[in-house]
């Protein structure tokens, strides 16, 4: 039950966003993401988005894992 | 998108895997034990545990909100079920989690007449109440910091409404009041934590600082791919080679050292702390969530008096030696044996997140 999909908002109205992940289409609640917008990534659990994630921020991870993987 | 494809496939495995070998070579045996259901699974599906040195053994904690439900919180739930007019809303997972009574789970009671219906959100438990008015619609609230801020938001929707017919069983649990329980328990024996991704995108990594400052042990906040799970265990190596405990965010793409202030405040609003019931750990003080005052008309527990009785394990069931890590699923006399995923004894059976569904699954320990 704590899996968690990342969703691609496509339409927001109110606190309900339409998002597209997989080619399907679900209706999840943005109750408590701040400055949400079609375009955004979220991650989503339980039908509500827990976070925003975006494409530099991904980038940065992956940067980081080479810094893990270089460290002694 | 999103470079996904590079979590999911990490480059130069077999580097990394190497210098996971070499530093094992320094640090002598270790445990590490993450405590999330959808790392079990992960951990599981992506096949470490067999390409890790054997001296590092991964272990599951009580990471699985369905499993660290105790039994007679079940029973609770599965005789309320029975009563009418009463409807029950849960996230799948629970519905087959039997009670004291081997095979007595909320989908026999379903057979037997009772009202339960699968949700994948609370707010479908909210559309439930609207269109049966005649109906009380009871939403089992179970999960950890994850799932909490969304059954608040939920828990507002109704009061919102003026929903008279629907109510919360609040269940929800919180993951530090736990791990501090455990480590302090006389046969603790871990080395380390993978500390549970989706848990601090909403509490933030910074809620897992006390395991390096308060008991020296490292610990990383993971995230699920591969990837993160093979850095993070490179990771909590090099400090353990090192000594030097400290608390490290490996999934920076999505949690942040505050976490998600919004969701934060809104779990307080609704939310005061409350001492709650966990499997193989006893009561635990502020380990749990009570609706405040000012929600109770939404308090299931105050609207249907309700009241666990006394805790009762099932029969040869380990799953409270199997939650806290002391003892792996093949050590428990059921497992393969009587307990499968088909006929369940424990809820560690019985959710996909479980650790014996997943030792079961995947044929490791």
């Amino acid at each position: 039950m704590c899996l968690a999909m990342p969703m691609k908002i496509d339409k927001i109205d109110g606190q309900t966003a339409s998002c597209k992940a997989g080619g399907l289409f679900q209706d999840i609640r943005i109750d408590f993401i701040r400055d949400a917008k079609p375009g955004d990534y979220v991650m989503v659990h339980a039908g509500f988005a827990i976070e925003k994630m975006s494409e530099k921020e991904a980038l940065e991870n992956l940067e980081l894992l080479e810094e893990i993987k270089n460290a002694l | 998108m999103l470079c996904e494809r590079q979590f999911k496939n990490p480059k130069n495995t077999e580097s990394i895997l190497n210098k996971i070998r070499e530093l094992s070579g320094t640090t002598g045996p270790v445990r590490l034990m993450e405590v999330c259901g959808t790392h079990t699974m992960a951990i599981a599906r992506s096949g470490l545990k067999s390409v890790l040195p054997e001296s590092v053994r991964l272990l599951s904690g009580p990471g699985c909100p369905v499993c660290v439900t105790p039994a007679n919180v079940i029973d609770m739930i599965l005789d309320l079920s029975q009563a009418p007019g009463i409807l029950i809303a849960s996230y799948g997972d629970l519905l087959r989690v039997p009670g004291s009574r081997q095979g007595d789970s909320l989908l026999t009671r379903r057979a037997l007449g009772g009202r339960v219906e699968s949700v994948y959100s609370p707010m479908d438990a909210i559309r439930l109440a609207e269109e049966h008015p005649e109906l009380e619609i009871v939403f089992l609230g179970v999960g950890f910091e994850t799932t909490a801020p969304g059954t608040a938001a939920c828990i507002l929707e109704a009061a919102r409404l003026g929903l008279k017919n629907f109510s919360v069983l609040c269940l929800l649990k919180k993951t530090e009041p736990a791990l501090r329980s455990l480590i302090e328990a006389e046969d603790f024996s871990v080395d380390g934590f993978l500390c549970p991704g989706h848990v601090a995108a909403i509490t933030g990594s910074d809620a897992f600082s006390f395991l390096p400052e308060d008991y020296s042990l490292p610990g990383v906040v993971a995230g699920f791919e591969p990837a993160d799970l093979l850095y993070s265990v490179l990771s909590l190596m090099q400090m353990l080679a090192k000594r030097q405990p400290e608390l490290k965010n490996e999934y920076t793409r999505l949690v942040k050292p505050e976490g998600n202030p919004a969701a934060l405040a809104l779990m307080d609003r609704v939310f005061s702390p409350a001492s709650s019931d966990w499997r193989g750990l006893g009561r635990i003080p502020e380990s749990g969530f009570a609706l405040r005052e000012e929600y109770a008309p939404w308090d299931a527990l105050k609207k249907f008096s309700l009241c666990p009785s006394e805790e009762k394990e099932i029969p040869g069931c380990r799953c409270a030696q199997v939650i806290r890590g002391v003892l792996p699923p093949s050590g428990c006399p059921l497992f393969r044996k009587v307990c499968s995923p088909e006929n369940p004894v424990g809820p560690c059976m019985v959710s996909g997140e479980g650790a014996c569904a997943a030792a079961f699954q995947y044929g490791v320990q």
